[in-house]
């Protein structure tokens, strides 16, 4: 009896940190939001329960217009992370040996060494109207006037998988490596192209790690404020900047929760939806990153 | 059928050509470019030089994928994401044949394999013997003109190999299938084959049936690395004919049919397998036409049919190896026993000494 209190004491003493993260900064917080998004204030320190602010929401086209958009422009970034993190991955995992391999990791490390807001103010050095690239399209004759290409979708765009492409690279290049060659050649020699390869062979053996990729990365692009911030500036309409101002702008906390109930809704319904869609499991999932 | 190769590093301006409808061995030790060969008649490596020619056709430039040859992986290669009848239709599908037709055709070759329940099973819910199958089901189905099988039974433990070696040689000889087979495991190329290579360094060193090999070596590496021999190794004293004296240097004299030319006074290497030596407890017991030699028991090997005997030779003590005959006649044989033996000289071969081999022992 004495050993098996003991053990269940490390146990809990070992689970103690995790469950004190969780408990206090993620679940109380999300209560006491969830709280808040659902009550209205009727007068100075007076407030109702109600239903208010998430009909507030279906009421004013704006906001449901700027949720639509981020959640398609969220998917449109993890799909254009993916196609672009292929092949690097597979080079990676693939063609790269030995010291190679490990080199190009490097290099898709190294942005990651320098604070995000910097990084993105580097991107507007080079793209604002009196930046580099402008000039540079000038100077080659393909513009006759200097170009904005900041506040642009493609813009917000380049930026969000600039700043994904690690996360999508890494669970490619694990579960890429894992998939034995001699599958690949195997498929070859039974009469299959590169295409059908592809298809049949190296895609469902990294499924796991592309849905894993892929979930890591709309998250990220969802719950970004920095990037459509500052490379899309005003037009950007991001639902991030939707609860910032109202959080912080008008004060309107009530708002600003339920909006945030509203984006976590968005994620854990498109996330659902992907594993569905492409037939995965999530502790499968998971378990590949 | 014929197929040429010249100048690869791994692979040494080798050719040979192989019988429609035989089973092929290539047989040597790792490293020797038997690999390197399989994977050039597959197409997965390009031959620097000369040529691989299938039922006629050359196939340079034909990438695997459009050649009529398909390959038996040595890790197998099945396919995990797919089920059993999935993994044997692939190839089907690929030539774009419509899928009733392709599920007809797979479960009619598993059932011929004798997986005819197999086939919604998945790849990991099958024995080793079962994937052995699969992988050979997989490859026969898209009927190749030549199926390579790169050493599929290497992952097997010893019983199941033996069942797969009989196995395989009934497969072959009921679809007709040209099979090239490599292997390091000599008792496979000489159990399943028409023909086999020995390879050695990138070369073939001999070409023949297994019974050629076997009792008729052309080089010191073929009667080393085919069966079990005893190498005596020392310079020739004199010559009779087509058999040789021989003396090792601390002074055995052996006598040995010569291979190729050797005179009076080279360095050689002779070969005398087990069960050529005749055993006997007195040199009375021996033919009398053979010179005798005796030795005394260091250590008796048992092995059931395969058992033998290890002796000394009794003055120079070098080890030499007879087997057992089975007729129980030596059951009471032990160690520091003195027996006597001869062979008969035409059945022990002496080659010219390869080069740096003539200090060492075996």
């Amino acid at each position: 009896m004495d050993s098996r209190w003991h053990a269940r004491l490390v146990l809990g003493l070992l689970l103690a940190p995790a469950v004190l993260w969780l408990g206090a900064l993620i679940i109380l917080p999300h209560v006491d939001l969830a709280v808040l998004s659902f009550r209205e204030r009727v007068g100075p320190r007076q407030y109702v329960a109600s239903l208010a602010q998430y009909k507030t929401f279906f009421a004013e086209p704006l906001y449901w217009h700027v949720f639509l958009r981020t959640a398609v422009m969220s998917v449109f970034a993890t799909l254009l992370t993916l196609l672009l993190a292929f092949p690097i991955a597979w080079i990676i995992a693939k063609l790269a040996r030995g010291r190679a391999g490990s080199l190009l990791f490097i290099i898709c490390l190294i942005p990651f060494w320098v604070s995000e807001t910097v990084r993105t103010l580097g991107w507007m050095i080079l793209l604002r109207e009196s930046g580099v690239l402008p000039a540079l399209l000038v100077k080659l004759g393909l513009t006759a006037v200097p170009v904005e290409l900041l506040y642009r979708d493609a813009t917000i765009l380049l930026g969000l998988v600039y700043t994904s492409l690690l996360f999508m690279v890494v669970p490619l290049v694990t579960s890429l490596e894992s998939l034995d060659n001699s599958l690949i050649e195997a498929a070859y020699d039974l009469g299959s192209g590169g295409w059908a390869i592809l298809r049949h062979i190296v895609i469902p053996h990294a499924a796991p790690g592309i849905t894993a990729g892929c979930i890591v990365v709309f998250m990220l692009t969802l719950g970004n404020y920095l990037t459509p911030t500052l490379l899309g500036g005003k037009n950007s309409q991001w639902f991030t900047e939707q609860i910032y101002t109202q959080f912080i702008t008008r004060f309107n906390w009530e708002q600003g929760a339920a909006f945030g109930f509203l984006l976590l809704g968005l994620s854990t319904a498109l996330v659902i939806l992907g594993l569905r869609a492409s037939g995965q499991r999530f502790g499968d999932v998971m378990r590949s990153t | 059928m014929l197929k040429r190769f010249a100048d690869h590093v791994a692979v040494d301006s080798l050719s040979f050509s192989v019988e429609r409808g035989s089973f092929f061995s290539i047989l040597g030790p790792s490293g020797c470019g038997k690999t390197t060969l399989l994977r050039m008649i597959a197409g997965f490596i390009a031959p620097d030089g000369g040529d691989i020619a299938i039922g006629g056709k050359s196939m340079r430039d034909v990438a695997p994928n459009r050649r009529p040859v398909n390959m038996v992986f040595q890790q197998l290669a099945l396919f995990p994401m797919m089920s059993v009848g999935e993994n044997v239709a692939f190839g089907l599908a690929r030539r774009g044949m419509g899928r009733a037709e392709r599920m007809k055709r797979s479960n009619a070759m598993l059932e011929r394999v004798g997986l005819g329940n197999a086939a919604d099973k998945r790849v990991d819910a099958l024995s080793g013997g079962q994937r052995q199958r699969v992988a050979i089901a997989r490859s026969l189905v898209l009927e190749p003109t030549l199926l390579l099988l790169d050493e599929p039974l290497g992952a097997l433990d010893l019983k199941l190999r033996e069942h797969m070696k009989i196995e395989l040689k009934q497969l072959q000889a009921s679809f007709g299938t040209t099979f090239v087979y490599i292997t390091h495991d000599q008792s496979e190329a000489l159990v399943l084959s028409d023909h086999v290579g020995v390879m050695n360094h990138g070369r073939f060193e001999q070409l023949g049936t297994p019974q050629d090999l076997y009792y008729r070596p052309q080089t010191p590496f073929v009667a080393g690395f085919v069966g079990a021999n005893n190498r005596i190794v020392g310079r020739t004293t004199g010559a009779d004919g087509a058999i040789a004296d021989i003396a090792t240097a601390d002074g055995w004299v052996v006598r040995a049919l010569k291979s190729g030319a050797i005179a009076v006074g080279d360095a050689v290497e002779v070969f005398v397998r087990p069960e050529a030596a005749i055993l006997a407890r007195g040199a009375a017991e021996l033919p009398p036409d053979q010179p005798r030699h005796s030795g005394e028991v260091q250590s008796v090997l048992f092995d059931g049919a395969n058992s033998a005997v290890l002796l000394q030779e009794a003055r120079t003590r070098r080890e030499f190896r007879i087997a057992l005959p089975q007729t129980g006649q030596f059951a009471d044989l032990k160690p520091h026993d003195h027996v006597a033996f001869s062979f008969d000289p035409s059945r022990a071969v002496c080659f010219a000494a390869r080069a740096g081999a003539a200090g060492q022992d075996a």
